[in-house]
C-alpha cells in the first residue's frame, strides 16, 4: 500500500491548464521531492492533496483510502500534515501556543469551552516536546511577531510534526533562509524518523537534492520526468527545463 | 384581471425605481468592496431636496436633476474626505457609511420634522391611459421607462466606454487594474458619485408614491441590499434581474399577504444563499 | 490570560463596587443607569465573541435581541407564566441563532455582515408588520416582573441585583470561553481559517457554536431589556440598536472583556446624558461612530492608551488599524 497516490489529477482555472493529468505514488517512508520552476503547479498540487482545492478530475488516496472527496479537516485526521510556503501563523500568539493549537486541532479537547487551555499538561507537554525536537524549546514563550524567519520555519514544521503525521507535505521550506538556517532545516528533516513519509516541493534543485529518494519533476502542470536522484539529474528534459536549453 | 394588471405595472415601475437604487450600490459594492450603508441616506436625502425644490415651485425635473447633482457633491466629499483615508480596510469603511446614515436620517428629521411629505406627481405625466378596457396611471409607466432609459444608458457606459472598461477591471480585479495604471481610486470617486446620484434621482421620482417620510432611508436599504444578494455583486444586469423580482414580489406580496409582504421580499434572498451564495449573476470569485 | 496581580486587584474592586451599588447608592435614578449599563454589557458581551473572537461582524444581533424580548412578552401577555416565558424565549431565539448562523455563516466578512443586516431586518419586518400577532407598532406592555425565591424584582434594587447576577455569570463564562481550548480554536478561525481546516477543526462548526453562544446571552439580555423596560416595539429590532450593541463592543475595545462593559456604560451614560438635554442622540450616535472608527480604532481603551503614551512622548505609538479583525475567505 502506498503512503500517497495521486492518479490522473487535473485543475484549471479558466483556461489555464495548473494540473495536466498527474499521476504520483508515493512510498511509506519514500522523501520524495517534487522540482520544478516557479508557475509549474507544484503548490496547486499540494493545495489539491491536502483538499484546499477541489480538482476537476483525478483522484488522490492517502494510505489506500480514496480522499479526493474528503474535507480537509478530516485529512488532517487521516494523518495528513503539510507546512506553507508563505508562513500563515498566529501573530499573536506565543510560539508555544502555536504548536498547542496545531495538537488540538486532533483533539477531542478543541470542543471543551470550560477547562482553561494552559493547564492541560499532558498538551503542554507534547507541544515542548516537538518543539524540542525542531531546537526551539528555549524560545517557547516568545509571541511569534518577535521571531526571526527561519525560527518560524521551525514552528511550522514543529507544528506538523506535533501532529504526527504519517504523510508530510513540505512547501519549500529552505525558501527565504539563509545558508547556515538551511543547514539547519535540512539537518532536521533528515532526523525525522521513516515512519513519516515526506514529499517536498522546492524550485531550488540543489538546495534539496540530498534529501530525496526520488524526485517528480513538473513543468506547466505536467510530470516531466520521475526517478532516482541521479536519473532525473541525468535526464536531458531536466536540464531543458532549467536552463531553457 | 384589470387588478393584476395594475399591480404588473405598479411592480414592474418599482422595480424600475430599486434599479435606480441598486445599480449604484451594486457597483460600489462590485469595486469598492463595501456594502454603502448610506444608501438609502441617499435615497431619502434626495427625496428630501427634491420635495423643497417643488415646494418651493420648482420643475419636477429641475428638482430631480439638482438633487442628484446635490448628491453627487456629498457623495463625493464623502467619498474624498471619510472613506479615503481608510482605504483597505473595509470593515471600517462599512462602518463608516453606518454612520453616517445615522447622522443624515437625524439631520433630516432636524430639517424636514418628522411630517411625511408626498409631492404632486409631475403636471404633465399625471392621469392615465385607458387601454384594452383597463386604466394605466401615466406617472407609474414614465417611470418603468425611465429606467430602462437610464438601464441601457449604464450598459452602454459600463459596456462601451473607457470609464465603464476601468470599473469593469476594477470590479474584476482591482490589484490587476492598478497593476495596469488605472487609477483606482479616482475611480471609486467617481462610481461613489454616480451611485449616489442614481439613488437620489430615484428617491424623487419615487417621492409622489411613496412619499418621503423619517426612515424611508431604513425602508430603502435593505432593498437595495436584498437585490444585490439576490443579483449577485458588481452585476448591472443582476441589479436589474433583482430589482424587478423584487418589485413583483412586494407588489403581490402586498396584495395577497400584506402583513407578511415585507418578509416575503427576503424568502428569495434566502434561497439564493441556500442555492447559489454568489448570487444570480455573480461569478464565483477563485 | 496574563494575570496581573495589579489589574486583578482593580477588577475585583470594581465588581466589589457594583455588587454593593444598592446599598450605598441612594439615588434610584442611578441604580436603573447601572442596571441597564450592566444589561447592555451582557448583550455587548454576547455580541463580542462572535465579533472580536470570531472576527465575524453581526448587524442582525438587534433582531435576536428584540425576538427574545418578544416571545418573552409575548407569551407573558397570553397569560403564561414568567417560569414558562423565559425558557421559551431562550430556546427559542436559540433555535433562531441557529437558522440566522446557518444562512449567515454561508459567507464571511463583508457579505456575512450583510446577510445578517438582512436578516436583522426580517425580524424587524415581522414584529412592525405582523401587527395581528406582535401588536405591530403599539409594542407590547409586560406587566410585572417576577418574584424569584420571594424577592419582587419591581424593587429598582432588588431588579439591580439579579441583573447583576446575571452579568457575573455572564462574565464568568466567557472568562471561562477565553481561555479555554474552544476558546482558543474560535480566535485561530477567526486569524487563519484555512490553515486551522488544515490542521483539522471544523471552522464552520466552531463558528456556528460561537454564534449560538451570542444568541444565548443575546437572549438574555433581551429578557432583562423587556424586565427593565416593562416594554417592547419593534424599534428595539432596528438597526440602530445592532449598531449601538456593536460600538459598544468597538468603542470598548474589541477581543476583550473589560471592553464591551465599558463600551457599554460609555454608551447608556452618554444616551442617558444625551436624551436629558436635546432629542438628538441618533446624530450623536452617528458621530461618534464617525470619530471613533476614524481616529481611535482600535477602541478607547487601547486608544486612549495610545494618545497618553504618545502625548508622554515615551514613544510615537502607531495608530492600529480598527481593532476589527475579520475571519476572512479561507476556504481556498
Amino acid at each position: 500500500m502506498s503512503a500517497l497516490t495521486v492518479n490522473g489529477l487535473c485543475k484549471s482555472f479558466g483556461g489555464l491548464h495548473v494540473t495536466r493529468n498527474v499521476h504520483l505514488n508515493v512510498e511509506p517512508g519514500e522523501r520524495r521531492l517534487i522540482i520544478g520552476p516557479n508557475g509549474a503547479g507544484k503548490t496547486t498540487l499540494f493545495n489539491q492533496i491536502t483538499g484546499d482545492l477541489k480538482p476537476n478530475s483525478g483522484a488522490i488516496s492517502l494510505l489506500g483510502k480514496d480522499i479526493t472527496k474528503v474535507p480537509p479537516r478530516l485529512r488532517a485526521h487521516l494523518g495528513l500534515a503539510r507546512t506553507y510556503q508563505i508562513i500563515t501563523l498566529f501573530p499573536r500568539d506565543t510560539i508555544l501556543r502555536n504548536v498547542t493549537l496545531a495538537l488540538l486541532g486532533l483533539s477531542k479537547l478543541r470542543w471543551n469551552p470550560f477547562v482553561p487551555l494552559d493547564r492541560q499538561t499532558a498538551l503542554m507537554e507534547k507541544a515542548e516536546e516537538a518543539l524540542g525536537r525542531v531546537g526551539l524549546a528555549g524560545l517557547k514563550d516568545r509571541p511569534l511577531a518577535e521571531t526571526s524567519y527561519g525560527e518560524r520555519r521551525r514552528v511550522e514544521i514543529a507544528m506538523a510534526l506535533a501532529q504526527d503525521p504519517k504523510v508530510l507535505l513540505l512547501d519549500e521550506p529552505f525558501a527565504g533562509l539563509s545558508a547556515d538556517e538551511r543547514h539547519g532545516i535540512a539537518k532536521l528533516l533528515a532526523s525525522i524518523p521513516r515512519d513519516v513519509t515526506m514529499v517536498m516541493i522546492e524550485h531550488d534543485m540543489d538546495v534539496a537534492l540530498d534529501f530525496a529518494d526520488r524526485i517528480t519533476l513538473l513543468h506547466f502542470g505536467e510530470v516531466i520526468v520521475e526517478g532516482s536522484r541521479a536519473e532525473v539529474v541525468a535526464d536531458p528534459r531536466t536540464r531543458e527545463v532549467y536552463l531553457g536549453a | 384581471m384589470a387588478v393584476w394588471s395594475l399591480l404588473a405595472v405598479n411592480s414592474l415601475s418599482l422595480g424600475g425605481l430599486l434599479f435606480l437604487l441598486s445599480a449604484g450600490f451594486s457597483l460600489i459594492f462590485g469595486l469598492m468592496r463595501i456594502p454603502n450603508l448610506m444608501h438609502g441616506s441617499f435615497f431619502m436625502l434626495g427625496a428630501y431636496l427634491g420635495a423643497s425644490l417643488l415646494q418651493r415651485g420648482y420643475n419636477f425635473w429641475f428638482a430631480a436633476l439638482a438633487a442628484s447633482a446635490a448628491m453627487v457633491v456629498i457623495g463625493g466629499l464623502v467619498e474624498r474626505l471619510l472613506l479615503r483615508r481608510l482605504a483597505g480596510q473595509e470593515l471600517a469603511q462599512v462602518l463608516l457609511t453606518l454612520g453616517l446614515s445615522f447622522v443624515i436620517a437625524d439631520l433630516c428629521l432636524m430639517i424636514w420634522t418628522g411630517d411625511p411629505i408626498q409631492p404632486a406627481t409631475p403636471a404633465q405625466l399625471g392621469g392615465g391611459v385607458r387601454t384594452l378596457g383597463m386604466f394605466f396611471p401615466i406617472y407609474r409607466l414614465a417611470i418603468i421607462g425611465i429606467a430602462v432609459a437610464i438601464a441601457l444608458g449604464l450598459w452602454v457606459l459600463i459596456d462601451w466606454t473607457r470609464l465603464g472598461a476601468m470599473i469593469r477591471a476594477g470590479v474584476d480585479d482591482a490589484p490587476m487594474a492598478r497593476v495596469m495604471g488605472i487609477q483606482v481610486s479616482r475611480l471609486f470617486t467617481a462610481v461613489f458619485c454616480i451611485g449616489a446620484a442614481l439613488a437620489a434621482f430615484a428617491g424623487v421620482m419615487g417621492s409622489p408614491f411613496l412619499s418621503v417620510y423619517p426612515g424611508l432611508d431604513a425602508d430603502m436599504l435593505p432593498l437595495a441590499l436584498i437585490v444585490v444578494i439576490l443579483g449577485g455583486a458588481g452585476s448591472l444586469l443582476g441589479a436589474l434581474v433583482g430589482s424587478f423580482i423584487i418589485g413583483l414580489l412586494y407588489n403581490f406580496g402586498q396584495a395577497m399577504f400584506p402583513d407578511l409582504a415585507y418578509v416575503i421580499l427576503f424568502l428569495p434572498m434566502v434561497l439564493v444563499l441556500i442555492l447559489r451564495p454568489q448570487g444570480l449573476l455573480g461569478r464565483v470569485q477563485t | 490570560m496574563t494575570s496581573n496581580p495589579g489589574r486583578t486587584g482593580f477588577v475585583l474592586l470594581l465588581l466589589a463596587i457594583l455588587a454593593t451599588l444598592p446599598l450605598w447608592m441612594t439615588s434610584l435614578y442611578y441604580v436603573n443607569i447601572a442596571s441597564q449599563i450592566l444589561f447592555w454589557a451582557v448583550f455587548a458581551l454576547g455580541l463580542n465573541v462572535l465579533v472580536g473572537y470570531g472576527g465575524l461582524v453581526s448587524l442582525g444581533h438587534a433582531g435576536l435581541f428584540g425576538f427574545s424580548g418578544y416571545v418573552a412578552a409575548l407569551l407573558m401577555v397570553n397569560g403564561y407564566s414568567h417560569a414558562a416565558a423565559l425558557p421559551a424565549a431562550i430556546i427559542g431565539t436559540l433555535l433562531m441563532t441557529a437558522v440566522f448562523a446557518a444562512l449567515a455563516l454561508r459567507s464571511t466578512g463583508i457579505s456575512f455582515l450583510m446577510i445578517t443586516l438582512a436578516l436583522g431586518q426580517i425580524l424587524w419586518g415581522i414584529a412592525y408588520r405582523w401587527a395581528d400577532v406582535t401588536r405591530g407598532d403599539n409594542g407590547v406592555n409586560v406587566a410585572g416582573r417576577p418574584s424569584p425565591f420571594g424577592i419582587d424584582l419591581t424593587e429598582p434594587r432588588a431588579f439591580y441585583v439579579a441583573v447583576f447576577i446575571t452579568f457575573i455569570l455572564c462574565l464568568l463564562s466567557m472568562l471561562a470561553l477565553v481561555r479555554s481550548p474552544y476558546g482558543a480554536s474560535l480566535r485561530g478561525t477567526r486569524d487563519q481559517p484555512r490553515r486551522m481546516r488544515a490542521l483539522g477543526f471544523n471552522v464552520w462548526m466552531i463558528r456556528f457554536i460561537a454564534f449560538l453562544f451570542s444568541g444565548f446571552w443575546t437572549a438574555v439580555a433581551g429578557i432583562l431589556f423587556i424586565y427593565y423596560n416593562q416594554f417592547i416595539s419593534p424599534q428595539v429590532m432596528a438597526l440602530q440598536t445592532s449598531a449601538e450593541a456593536l460600538l459598544m463592543v468597538i468603542s470598548g475595545g474589541t477581543a476583550t472583556l473589560a471592553g464591551p462593559v465599558v463600551g457599554a456604560a460609555i454608551v447608556v451614560i452618554m444616551k442617558n446624558v444625551v436624551s436629558a438635554y436635546v432629542e438628538r442622540w441618533n446624530m450623536v450616535l452617528g458621530i461618534i461612530f464617525v470619530l471613533i472608527i476614524s481616529f481611535m480604532p482600535e477602541g478607547l481603551v487601547p486608544g486612549t492608551a495610545r494618545l497618553w503614551r504618545s502625548m508622554m512622548g515615551r514613544r510615537r505609538a502607531a495608530k492600529m488599524p480598527l481593532g476589527l479583525k475579520v475571519a476572512g475567505e479561507g476556504s481556498r
